[in-house]
């Protein structure tokens, strides 16, 4: 709502300027989106009075110009409007000024005729197409008779007023009004409102002898209608289209500007219906039938719905409640007797039926946040006795009043030590009673405690805690003290399963991986790659676009999309974790299970290739250090063992390995299979994903000490050859198994497959570790040990050692 | 010639070959040669015994005088030669000290995290709780607990993803209040907590609209928290995430589940207050909105309204981490650029 800092100040003695009413209003009561003077950045726009035009002899369009701008001479000026006459106050663009978006008029030669400036349009000079007045829509502006050639033209075109654009909020309807905003500015500056009612002077017929109203008091709790008999349509008064064009209203004709004025003025939206075009006497509110259709004035044409309120006439729906007028009933050429109706209609039918129809009018806006319901009369008065003054109607007797079902006023008790309790504040009670006064409150006090009637207009005040806000923001937020709470201490500590996802971050970013952030809503098919247990996909019912449309049930494709991101700059190592939820559903059911996982994805090289070093490309065996590191980290409980996997559809069958603990699989890691690379578009790729849930719920080990010996190690080294299907863990397993009491570790240090071993075999070697806490090992104790471990790798893994 | 002049002159030649000596092999030669069996002082020491008895201590120790100063004076040689052979082999040794050092692996958490770790950090300092609820949320947490019923006109202003009718991807981190507040056991002491998490909206990626971003909502509810507790906590959380010299100040606002509702804006960081263009001239910028929970909130989870109050406040990481780094885009937080996520790496 853009409102007119003139205006306001017509009502209340304000000495501050138009930034510092915005400001206060903003810190205060609502947001200000922005404050306007249109005249701002225009330069040298004077009335120019045309005193004669001839046709440009090389144009069929032009004329050459001759026109007093309050000079000795007057200036020649090539005009183009299709509507410029001889006689007319026109706008002129000097040399050297500048219109609308900072553009220079210069003097120039328009086919070869020389140009003094221009002669402009609304538009040319900063006016919004949708305000300016019909019939100067495609031409110049033609100013008022008695405008004074040579004179600056923005204060006959209201230009110089400040306009200040607020964001009303949804629950103070009560400031889409001047009306509202006097009263809150009355309140924040302290200062009485010069607020006029005119008295309607009633001459013709009683209206109860022409129209009968019937109402369905369920959809219009209030419903009121005036008539005005030998209304004389014409353009209303240059100050009234003034207010409607800074307000962002284009006027219309006198009755229909009235109508938007008093809308503007009081809050409350009216309708001119032609009461000449009813059929009969008789006007319902009722809900739409079945069928019935209705012409908007916008030309719209729509089905109604049986829950749409409308206004009927004994034929046909001649209104869309609350919404907009129809075409058929409009004040149009030739309309003399006009039906003023002033009304409250219930919000919620509203606010459905303009999504419906897909009509936010200003009407609907206001009834959708509830209007003055103490302002109905006075709003129609004003309006009928304006429709006198400026269309020369004459308003008959009396007001059709068929529902005025007005809400009693909320009358709420508050204490003054609940006052300072919530606001950390020490205001006395004269002063909380001023506030609340000031904001057209009733008070009356009984020792501590305030009764507090509030104006009904102030339909957002309900309780305590509402006039809490009201005494907050008017005394100022400035104002109140900066205290942190007190009270009973309370331990802030994070949860085991916090602290357990705090230290996955840090270990996987020790072990080199970025924290990433991914998309959690993704494709279908993306969703449904590299999952860890069966689910139902989670769908949005309206995304807003496929590729956002379904709920991830792994974290790996995310990763996936960032390194596509990333190898399509040019980026071509990433090393990327994420923690985040997956969402599984089970058939059925209508909401996913969340459940927390942790994933990873390498491509590229994991160190950036260095000038000392070759660059080595990842594998298997890198993104499996970082998980056994990552796991060793969290300290499960358990023998954490790595069995390949043949058959996720999405990993490559030979280097993907399921990770188990405790022999329960927790997830899966390996090379992505070369099919989903390609889908992604990007280079060999090796990933995990864990079930971080499953590592939290796990048993941990706790750091221990152990008492490292003093006594000398012994170690010996076997190397052998084995058939290709023998696997470390096997050879580990064995060894481990028939070492005997000291050995401490086996450790491989060399695996060879080439050239020098024979087809289908591999030669492993291994570095066996004794030691004896108690005392210094006997070589012959270890020698016994090693050939019985030699001995049972040759019989049962046939081994042949070398 | 005196046996002690003959004494002074070796003393004399001695220290001048030592003094020529050019490396270890020349100093070991020049001691075998003064100080050997076969060397002159023990010739001269051998020539002792023709002399009386009186002069013969003397010149004997004169003898060793002379022969400690020269084993001294090789051993310093020595030690010389030594270095200079060091310092040689040293010199060779030097290498190009502005080559790059070895790359080691290293990884960095999320700049949202990272302002999240912060605002958890400093609450858990006051004593908060830190929770997370649940994405998927049902209607009932995310609007009508939170004194948003169905036909309620603020639902507009909230584009939500619905999965079905009841359930629906969370809009904001509110919830977290209702579920809270229903459970908290409040004979155990106060409530205060915060729940970061991630949010999702029902609009159109561009540079400043994300449909997924993240808040962290905070709560606070106890017999006696004042309007001024949340003005004082919300300073210093600004304080905390830019400064000391960032200023706060609230703005009134509407939240279905405040009464009173605030904004708060805090000193722009592109001019510090002055006014520009990144503030509309206002020298403000709007961080976050809060206020004093609603009673129906509280009366809905079932907690005694007149009894117990306080305040809650939701902020946005996305919006924080915006601002603080001038980032020109919301979008750029969820695209993962190793160059972006590489940008935020100090520590401290
Ligand atoms: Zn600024």
């Amino acid at each position: 709502m853009k409102i007119s800092y003139n205006w306001i100040k017509e009502y209340l003695d304000l000495n501050v300027k138009p930034a510092d009413l915005a400001e206060k209003i903003e810190r205060t009561s609502v947001e200000v989106d922005d404050v306007v003077k249109p005249s701002d950045g225009l330069k040298k726009l004077v009335v120019g009075h045309v005193l004669s035009i001839e046709a440009h002899p090389d144009s069929d369009h032009l004329h050459i110009c001759q026109v007093d701008v309050g000079e000795d001479a007057p200036l020649q000026i090539v005009c183009g409007a299709p509507n410029i006459a001889e006689g007319q106050m026109v706008i002129v663009a000097l040399p050297g000024s500048r219109i609308a978006d900072n553009v220079k008029i210069k003097k120039s030669k328009m086919r070869g005729v020389p140009s003094a400036g221009m002669i402009c349009s609304l538009q040319e000079i900063g006016f919004p197409e949708a305000v300016v007045p019909k019939e100067y829509a495609d031409g110049i502006y033609v100013l008022p008779a008695d405008a004074k050639p040579g004179d600056e033209v923005y204060d006959y075109l209201g230009m110089n007023d400040s306009l200040i654009d607020l964001d009303v909020t949804p629950n103070r309807g009560d400031m889409l009004s001047l009306y509202g905003t006097l009263h809150d500015l009355s309140a924040i500056y302290d200062l009485p409102v010069k607020f006029d009612q005119p008295a309607v002077k009633e001459a013709g017929e009683p209206i109860a002898d022409q129209l009968s109203i019937h109402v369905d008091e369920s959809l219009a709790p209030q419903y009121k209608m005036r008539l005005v008999k030998q209304v004389k349509l014409a353009p209303s008064p240059m100050w009234l289209q003034i207010r409607l064009w800074n307000a962002g209203y284009r006027p219309i004709n006198n009755v229909v500007d009235i109508t938007n004025y008093i809308m503007l003025k009081y809050g409350q939206p009216l309708h001119a219906f032609d009461y000449d075009k009813f059929a009969g006497e008789d006007v319902y509110v009722r809900n739409a039938k079945a069928g019935e259709k209705l012409t908007t004035l916008d030309e719209g044409e729509h089905d109604l719905d049986v829950n749409d309120i409308v206004i009927a006439d004994d034929k046909a729906p001649i209104a869309l409640a609350g919404v907009m007028g129809g075409l058929d009933t409009a004040i149009a050429d030739g309309t003399t007797t006009v039906a003023i109706e002033a009304a409250v209609f219930e919000h919620d039918h509203i606010r459905k039926a303009a999504q419906r129809h897909n009509l936010h009018t200003d009407a609907s806006q206001r009834f959708e946040r509830g209007v003055n319901r103490t302002g109905l009369q006075d709003a129609l008065d004003a309006a009928a006795q304006m429709m006198d003054e400026l269309a020369g109607g004459t308003v008959q007797t009396g007001t059709v009043v068929a529902a005025d079902n007005v809400p009693a006023p909320a009358v709420i008790d508050i204490t003054m030590s609940r006052v300072n309790a919530v606001l950390g504040t020490d205001l006395n009670q004269a002063k909380v009673t001023h506030i609340l006064e000031t904001l057209g409150c009733d008070v009356t006090a009984d020792g501590e405690k305030l009764t507090v009637t509030v104006p009904v207009r102030r339909n957002d005040i309900h309780i305590p805690a509402d006039l809490l806000e009201e005494i907050a923001r008017i005394y100022g937020y400035d104002e109140l003290p900066a205290t942190l709470p007190t009270g009973r201490m309370t331990m802030g500590e994070l949860t085991t399963s916090q602290k357990l996802m705090r230290a996955t971050r840090h270990s996987l970013e020790g072990l080199g991986l970025n924290q990433a952030i991914s998309y959690a809503l993704t494709t279908e098919d993306k969703a449904k790659m590299f999952l860890m247990q069966p689910s139902e996909v989670t769908k949005l019912a309206w995304p807003m676009s496929v590729d956002h449309a379904v709920l991830r049930m792994n974290v790996i494709t995310g990763l996936l999309d960032d390194i596509a991101y990333n190898s399509a700059r040019k980026v071509k190592d990433v090393a990327l974790y994420e923690q985040g939820r997956v969402f599984y559903r089970e058939d059925g059911t209508e909401r996913p299970s969340e459940q927390e996982h942790i994933a990873g994805a390498i491509t590229g090289t994991l160190l950036p290739t260095a000038w000392d070093a070759p660059a080595q490309p990842v594998d298997f065996y890198q993104v499996k250090g970082i998980v056994a590191a990552y796991l060793k980290d969290m300290a499960v409980n358990g023998d954490v063992t790595y069995v390949a996997n043949t058959d996720m559809p999405e990993m490559h069958p030979g280097r993907t390995a399921d990770i188990l603990v405790h022999g329960h699989r927790i997830g899966f890691m390996g090379q992505i299979h070369p099919t989903i690379a390609k889908k992604f578009k990007i280079g060999a790729t090796y990933v995990f994903e864990l079930n971080l849930q499953a590592i939290i719920d796990m048993p941990k080990q706790e750091n221990q000490y152990d008492v490292i010996s003093r006594y000398p190690a012994i170690t010996r080294d076997v190397a052998m050859l084995v058939d290709n299907d023998v696997t470390n863990d096997q050879i580990v397993e064995l060894i481990e198994k028939r070492g005997g009491a000291f050995l401490q570790s086996v450790k491989l240090f060399d695996v060879y497959d080439g050239v020098k071993v024979p087809k289908g075999k591999k030669s492993l070697a291994y570095t066996l570790t004794f030691q004896d806490k108690h005392e210094t090992l006997v070589d012959d104790v270890v020698t016994q040990a090693f050939e019985k471990v030699e001995k049972r790798l040759q019989d049962d893994l046939g081994a042949e050692i070398r | 010639m005196s046996l002690k002049d003959k004494l002074n002159e070796l003393h004399e030649r001695g220290l001048a070959e030592i003094k020529k000596s050019g490396d270890l092999k020349d100093v070991n030669q020049v001691r075998v040669s003064l100080l050997g069996k076969k060397g002159p002082i023990t010739e001269v020491l051998r020539g002792m015994r023709d002399l009386d008895a009186e002069e013969r201590p003397k010149v004997g120790a004169f003898a060793n005088e002379i022969r400690d100063d020269l084993t001294a004076a090789l051993a310093k040689r020595r030690e010389e030669l030594e270095n200079a052979v060091l310092n040689a082999k040293l010199a060779n040794e030097a290498i190009d000290v502005t080559l790059p050092g070895t790359p080691v692996a290293k990884g960095e958490p999320h700049v949202i995290q990272q302002i999240i770790d912060q605002i958890e950090d400093l609450f858990l300092g006051m004593g908060y709780q830190v929770l997370s609820g649940p994405e998927v949320e049902e209607d009932k947490y995310n609007f009508e607990m939170m004194n948003l019923p169905k036909n309620h006109p603020a639902r507009d202003m909230q584009d939500t993803f619905y999965i079905t009718k009841e359930i629906l991807m969370r809009t904001q981190t509110s919830p977290m209040q209702a579920r809270t507040l229903e459970t908290h056991d409040f004979s155990k002491g106060p409530l205060k907590m915060i729940s970061p998490g991630v949010v999702y909206r029902r609009d159109t990626d561009d540079p400043t609209h994300s449909h997924q971003f993240h808040q962290v909502e905070g709560l606070v509810i106890d017999k006696h928290i004042t309007m001024a507790d949340l003005k004082g906590t919300l300073q210093v959380l600004a304080h905390e995430l830019f400064g000391d010299k960032f200023d706060v100040r609230l703005r009134p606002s509407y939240f279905p589940f405040t009464e009173p509702s605030v904004e708060a804006d805090i000193t722009c960081f592109n001019c510090g207050g002055k006014g520009c263009k990144v503030c509309k001239n206002t020298g403000w910028i709007e961080v976050l909105g809060a206020g004093m929970v609603h009673p129906n909130v509280l009366k809905m989870a079932g907690v005694d309204a007149d009894v117990y109050g306080g305040f809650a406040f939701g902020v946005g990481p996305d919006r924080f981490a915006m601002l603080k780094y001038g980032v020109d885009d919301i979008r750029n937080f969820y695209l993962n650029d190793v160059r972006f996520l590489n940008q935020f790496t100090k520590k401290g």
